[in-house]
């Protein structure tokens, strides 16, 4: 066999082209021995598109390790290439669009101002939301937590004898556990946004609030296509693929029961609901059956109608840098002969609008801008963060939930301080990862090994003497100590890059020598 | 004026030319700079990690150092923020808030107080990247952010157009963050070193000869970065091309 590499069916086809070098009359020859190194006989491996890596290990209630999942990601460069890339390029025209709108940064501050003022008197335009949906003929509901949203919908559902639900895309019904939950009590749900429907069949979280998909290859897509739709595998074209799962997904749209969306402007004034899609397949939702079920967090209210126009500006140029969804539906009531309900869920709103440091990041329109800016997301992949949500807002969302669980996410930002200046309703969310930092040293969430090394770092640099002492010995040690023993496992920097030089001498004795008689 | 040096820890380790540049451009503008022995470290790195109890002793050993000068001038712009907007571990007397106010990276020194209009001594032909820190960028505001619409203005750049012979290149991602990030250098030290290699590679890629900037610790991680990897790149403090360094 002459070229073995990629040759489906070939059992070598599977092995590292080093491995049947012997039989390869390309194998790579130097001094009349064969390289056995794998760089002597580089090539491409063509046999198997790259593995998709997996998000964080979730260990029930223990501390969710971002860093181990993130190094995962990192080390399928084609993933974390092409993730890079496609988000930074949302990141680039939403600078385009940006910049063809003078007024920009008043927008930001006027959205900004009509949530910081709705969300300190929720109380009210949620019961002149209720009073007026009511009387459009919708039926409100409200829940306290994911458990009494779960339970109402499946109620609604039971009450119609609905066994299948189609549903839009909503971070809120992800929060809520909501598909496990009525897979627990035998209803199917399906996913009609294009992303989340890839995600549902590959039993995995979305990654992004935006594009949940956005973590995958479309190689990765046609081996969940065909382990779950029976396409090709080995075929990954774009168009074949959406158009497989069309026929696959449309008859169960038409057929379903009831239908689901969830909400990103609620209006106080007229008691109406938006919800903005770019597939036009929430208008599928809530169209096609005869049931609307819509699940709205109570911090997606707005006083007027005339401030929709505000965020409907922000919405789409901040997430994907086009100037609209292709759809923003209003909804108003149930159409004649069926029902419309509206779910209002808390779950942990409340008292996170009790939070001083945190009440703000209820502002959230969930455009997802913060996270296609934000160089550490760009690199780690959404399922990193092992949380509903992910990105900056999840690093100071998350931990209201659980702080424990998610006492580690935090830390997982440079505080480069980019997602603060693109969140279209000026989050400061910069500042609250750094202020959940103290919080959860505050509440004895961070690791004792941590701890150690804080107070023992503040201890040395509060004592010239002794840190004087110090700086000496690190130079001294770093000049003289072999390679193997600065670059070990112990010392995180020098894993993946070089430390520095030592000097011939400190800035301290350069200037006890040169500047010797003042001080 | 009577200006108080602030060296910080990493810089009189490893850069003690950074601080030996901003010594001297300080007294090239007649000012007289004094070094107080007994400095350390602002606390940034114990408050980065959220431990701001643990940074109160540093904290007040700034201010013992640094109080009574006209203004405290560091070659370091996430010191400088941390000094001036979170150093809040100890109770703010009158004294301290005098030393927050009061203190200044070298940049936005010569550039608001200062007010350098040339740098005759100054010539660097080189083609230079500037890499912003974060820190300096979106904190202290040394230049327009990508991601605001506002008019363009970036204090390092007037500066540094002063100086003779020197060439710019722009990489394909200016301002995006390096991966240094304080603590989180090690704390998540394989995203912050992909960060660190996509930036030097950007910038070389861009034809940068050096990366210029006002923040040593970023360039300490770059250069850690790009020697690993095999980016042939040269890196220099801000304030040494301003003191006239040629190389």
């Amino acid at each position: 066999m002459s070229n073995p590499i990629g040759q489906a069916g070939d059992r070598h086809a599977m092995l590292h082209p080093e491995l049947h070098a012997e039989h390869d009359s390309d194998a790579i020859i130097r001094n009349g021995q064969r390289l056995d190194h794998a760089e002597g006989a580089s090539r491409p491996l063509h046999s198997r598109p790259e593995k998709q890596p997996r998000g964080a290990k979730i260990h029930g209630r223990r501390p969710v390790d971002q860093a181990e999942a993130a190094a995962r990601f990192i080390a399928a460069p084609e993933h974390e290439k092409m993730h890079d890339e496609r988000l930074w390029d949302l990141r680039q025209k939403r600078d385009r669009e940006m910049h063809g709108i003078p007024e920009w940064e008043e927008l930001r501050s006027l959205a900004s101002a009509i949530k910081e003022h709705t969300l300190t008197r929720l109380d009210e335009y949620l019961e002149e939301f209720e009073s007026n949906a009511r009387s459009n003929g919708i039926t409100v509901h409200w829940a306290r937590d994911a458990a009494e949203h779960n339970r109402i919908v499946h109620g609604i559902l039971n009450g119609h004898g609905a066994k299948s639900l189609i549903k839009s895309k909503s971070m809120l019904t992800e929060e809520c556990g909501f598909r496990a939950y009525m897979a627990s009590v035998g209803i199917e749900v399906i996913e009609t946004d294009l992303g989340e429907r890839i995600q549902q069949l590959d039993n995995e979280d979305p990654s992004h609030v935006v594009v949940p998909a956005v973590h995958k290859l479309r190689t990765d897509v046609a081996e969940v296509f065909s382990g779950t739709l029976g396409t090709d595998p080995g075929n990954s074209d774009v168009h074949y693929l959406a158009e497989a799962q069309r026929q696959a997904t449309r008859p169960l749209i038409l057929a379903a029961d009831a239908g689901m969306t969830g909400c990103n402007f609620a209006v106080a004034e007229t008691g109406t609901f938006v919800v903005c899609t770019n597939e036009g397949n929430a208008d599928l939702s809530a169209n096609v059956p005869r049931l609307h079920i819509a699940s709205i967090g109570i911090e997606k209210i707005i006083p007027r109608l005339e401030h929709l126009g505000v965020f409907v500006r922000l919405l789409s140029r901040s997430a994907l840098g086009s100037p609209m969804t292709q759809y923003a539906s209003h909804f108003r009531g149930p159409r004649a002969g069926g029902e419309m309900h509206v779910v209002l869920v808390d779950n942990g709103r409340s008292e996170r609008l009790g939070l001083e440091q945190f009440w703000t990041s209820l502002k959230c329109i969930r455009c997802g801008a913060c996270m296609n800016t934000c160089p550490v997301y760009r690199r780690s992949g959404g399922l990193s963060y092992g949380a509903t949500y992910s990105g900056p807002i999840g690093l100071i969302i998350d931990p209201t939930f659980n702080a424990r669980k998610y006492s580690n996410l935090p830390f997982a930002s440079s505080l480069n301080g980019s997602c603060s200046n693109v969140c279209p309703v000026k989050i400061n969310i910069h500042e609250q990862i750094y202020a959940w930092r103290r919080e959860l040293v505050k509440r004895h969430e961070v690791p004792l090994v941590k701890k150690a090394a804080m107070k023992a770092a503040g201890e040395l640099l509060s004592r010239p003497a002794a840190y004087r002492a110090a700086i000496a010995a690190a130079d001294a040690a770093l000049a003289h100590l072999p390679r193997f023993v600065i670059y070990n496992g112990l010392n995180a920097w020098g894993k993946h890059r070089e430390v520095p030089h030592p000097p011939e001498q400190t800035f301290h004795s350069w200037y006890q020598a040169n500047r010797g008689g003042k001080s | 004026m009577r200006i108080g040096l602030f060296v910080p820890c990493y810089i009189d380790a490893f850069f003690p030319e950074v601080g030996i540049a901003t010594l001297e451009l300080l007294e090239r503008f007649g000012h007289e700079v004094v070094y107080p022995r007994d400095q350390t470290c602002c606390g940034q790195p114990m408050a980065n990690s959220g431990f701001n109890a643990e940074c109160a002793a540093t904290e007040a050993l700034f201010v013992r150092n640094f109080s009574g000068f006209d203004y405290v001038v560091a070659p370091s712009g996430s010191c400088v923020h941390h000094v001036r907007d979170n150093f809040d571990a100890i109770e703010q007397t009158p004294k301290v808030a005098e030393v927050r106010k009061r203190t200044y990276e070298i940049v936005e020194f010569l550039h608001d107080i200062e007010k350098v209009e040339a740098l005759p001594w100054a010539r660097f032909p080189h083609r230079v990247g500037l890499h912003n820190s974060c820190g300096t960028l979106r904190r202290l505001r040394h230049a327009k952010a990508s991601e605001l619409h506002e008019p363009f203005f970036s204090k390092p750049l007037d500066l540094l157009s002063k100086v003779a012979d020197i060439e710019f290149v722009t990489p394909a991602r200016p301002d995006e963050c390096c991966g240094f990030g304080g603590t989180f250098s090690v704390f998540e030290e394989v995203v912050s070193t992909k960060m660190g290699y996509d930036k030097v590679s950007d910038h070389a890629s861009a034809g940068a000869e050096y990366i210029v900037s006002a923040d040593t610790s970023c360039l300490m991680h770059q250069k850690g970065c790009a020697e690993r990897i095999g980016v042939q790149m040269k890196f220099i403090h801000i304030a040494q091309i301003l003191n006239g360094a040629s190389s």
